[in-house]
């Protein structure tokens, strides 16, 4: 076992993937700097910059994608995807159903996403239900670097479009470069645990869409991914004390989604929580909910979410943000 | 006519004296995330915001904080918003990427190429509700290469908007340098979509001056959108904690968060031949060094006019400068003690 930060799992997963395969090319904003471990490592021809240009480029890694490659097109952060969400929307996710089952677009979008150091809600958003909304378009969110190494394997082998998500606040080299700056003088709230942790020596890709159990509980269910994740579990551990049981799922996955698993704990626990630092409303929380009302569980519910626009000031952020007192607070409502 | 050398200077150390106090603030912590200054784009920004009248719009982008300042938003707000306490300019809530201003018309985005189409519909405006005004888009070389940019051009052209579109020209689009991704000649481009175009060093204030003069008669007799080019240079790189600047400036905080790993991915198993490790190495190196190089002051637009007002009369301009400083450091410490605000 080796130990790894996040973002460097991922790189190194990518690493292993393009060795053993040419037609891995990453492409995006500033990738030969930002990723330099990987741009000295396989040249220009594998790693390529691009101009400011995310309309052009991702439209041009779908049909790339179609014509063999299996480009890795980076979206610096999620929030900038906007100006070029027509090549997932009406492209690369409608591929398969207009070709009739005969051509796909093996495309993988990294890109960052989340906030709690300080940048605004026009760098800061977590969009992954927004993105899942789509259909035939698959959406992943790693909570720790051995889990986001396996998930961007899965994404390189998925065989369809699919968005690979990378929070920057348990990424020390992205928080460094847009929260620290080189500074000792700003402190962030970040979860350890999610930052660096062990990896396995060989990357072997991850299942997409199966959720994973961070922690039995008996008395509710908080199902989360991302930053999420371990706010809930800080959250059941002050729960515990408190002497409510509260299991933590990470859904690692958005779409498509692990429903088997969730409504398996609910028909356990009867008690739902959905922690998630997407906007509240028409997105994942109330997918969650119709997920497990459709198999006809009766259950309680409760979520923390992003309700509004994030903004800059930090403590009006921080409160704005799942955070683990709301994560409590909600939980004790149910119980 | 000649410019007034001492007001344009006057604009230009107020700003630099300003962005300074603002990186000392940042580099304490007391401002969070990211932080780009103008640093450098003084020359441009005084040149053209001088010439504004009463109506003119204004769509920013990242680097907002010198136009503001120039166009007469309080700097004490404007502190208080990059520090994200409720009496800044838009409550904390925007930072300095969004900063906005109703009464003065000015709007910023962090999304680059968005100025375009802003000033486009603040150009829309001004033909129908306020004649004779114009709006102002600015950006960087990077941001030619967004759609969206190019079709306000167009769409400016079509409509025959009173928009200047200006392009400060830092030759970086973070860690990317412009040679590998402007193609062709953004003046000819310009040109190309049937628009006044003009080329100018940005380092020059006497200069951009005299060209934005030419560019917002231009717009205001309705004669159609025009473009400025103009060279400068970014002093502290892209943003606050530059990780080009801070190889060189840093050595060792960056060997750690940088250097280390791409010595190892060098290094590993697997990969292009060593041939083409080294090319990409020295590209890094290369982009590394030129980093450094805008930095240096013979790059700095106020040295230039500094030494022409030196000349002319030096008392005058310690004074000027001495006055800016204090002033300058009154709202810094006003800033920084709100409790004293009042008082």
């Amino acid at each position: 076992m080796r130990k790894m930060g996040f973002s460097e799992a991922i790189d190194d997963a990518l690493g292993q993937a393009m060795v053993n395969d040419p037609r891995i090319l990453l492409l995006g904003e500033d990738v030969q700097g930002l990723h330099g471990s990987l741009f000295v490592r396989f040249g220009r021809q594998r790693v390529l910059n691009t101009p400011i240009s995310e309309a052009a480029f991702l439209g041009a890694a779908v049909t790339a994608s179609m014509a063999g490659l299996r480009p890795v097109a980076e979206i610096m952060l999620v929030d900038f995807i906007a100006v070029a969400v027509d090549a997932l929307l009406n492209h690369a996710a409608k591929l398969e159903t207009f070709s009739g089952g005969r051509w796909s677009a093996p495309l993988v979008v990294r890109t960052t996403c989340g906030g709690g150091y300080g940048d605004g809600g026009q760098h800061e958003q977590s969009l992954w239900g927004w993105l899942a909304h789509i259909p035939g378009l698959s959406v992943v969110v790693p909570s720790t670097p051995a889990d986001a190494g396996g998930l961007m394997l899965a994404c390189l082998e998925w065989g369809s479009p699919i968005v690979f998500m990378e929070h920057k606040l348990i990424s020390s080299t992205w928080l460094d470069f847009l929260g620290y700056g080189g500074r000792s003088t700003v402190t962030y709230d970040i979860p350890r645990d999610g930052t660096y942790g062990p990896v396995p020596n060989y990357w072997e890709p991850l299942p997409i869409g199966k959720a994973a159990m961070r922690k039995n509980g008996s008395d509710l269910t908080i199902a989360t991914l991302g930053v999420g994740v371990h706010r809930a579990l800080e959250a059941a551990a002050q729960l515990e004390r408190q002497g409510i049981s509260a299991g933590v799922l990470d859904l690692r996955t958005v779409s498509p989604l692990d429903k088997e698993t969730l409504r398996e704990e609910l028909r356990r626990t009867g008690r739902l929580v959905v922690v998630d630092e997407d906007y509240e409303g028409f997105g994942l929380s109330g997918e969650l909910a119709a997920a497990a009302l459709e198999a006809g569980i009766r259950f309680k519910f409760g979520r923390v979410c992003t309700q509004t626009t994030i903004p800059y000031a930090r403590e009006v952020e921080d409160e704005i943000l799942p955070n683990v007192r709301r994560i409590v607070e909600t939980c004790r409502k149910l119980v | 006519m000649t410019p007034d050398l001492w007001a344009l200077y006057e604009l230009m150390y107020k700003s630099r004296s300003f962005e300074e106090a603002v990186q000392q603030i940042w580099m304490d912590g007391k401002i969070s995330g990211e932080m780009h200054l103008g640093l450098g784009e003084e020359a441009i920004m005084a040149g053209i915001v001088s010439q504004l009248v009463e109506g003119d719009a204004l769509a920013l982008e990242h680097r907002g904080t010198a136009p503001m300042l120039m166009r007469g938003v309080d700097p004490t707000i404007l502190l208080r918003e990059f520090m994200g306490e409720p009496d800044g300019l838009c409550g904390g809530m925007g930072g300095h990427m969004h900063l906005f201003s109703p009464e003065k018309l000015i709007a910023s985005s962090g999304i680059v190429g968005a100025a375009g189409p802003a000033a486009a519909g603040f150009a829309l405006a001004a033909q129908v509700l306020r004649p004779g005004t114009v709006a102002l888009a600015f950006f960087g070389e990077g941001a030619t290469s967004a759609g969206m940019l190019m079709e306000a051009m167009n769409l400016a052209v079509v409509w025959n908007l009173p928009v200047v579109f200006i392009c400060k020209d830092n030759q970086w689009a973070i860690t990317t340098p412009a040679e590998t991704a402007v193609g062709g000649n953004l003046l000819k481009r310009a040109e190309s979509f049937g628009m006044l175009a003009i080329e100018v060093d940005g380092l020059d204030v006497v200069a951009v001056s005299s060209v934005a003069k030419t560019a917002l008669d231009h717009a205001r007799a309705g004669k159609g959108p025009a473009f400025l080019w103009a060279h400068c240079v970014h002093m502290e790189g892209h943003f606050l904690g530059d990780g080009f600047l801070n190889m060189v400036r840093r050595p060792f905080y960056s060997f750690r968060k940088r250097t280390w790993s791409m010595v190892k991915g060098f290094l590993r198993r697997g990969g292009a031949p060593m041939s083409e490790r080294l090319a990409a190495m020295r590209q890094i190196m290369g982009q590394v060094l030129a980093a450094q190089g805008q930095a240096n002051q013979k790059n700095d637009p106020l040295l230039r006019t500094r030494q022409v007002l030196k000349a002319k009369d030096d008392d005058r301009l310690s004074s000027l400068e001495a006055n800016i400083r204090s002033e300058i450091q009154n709202i810094v410490d006003l800033a920084l003690k709100p409790e004293g605000r009042s008082a």
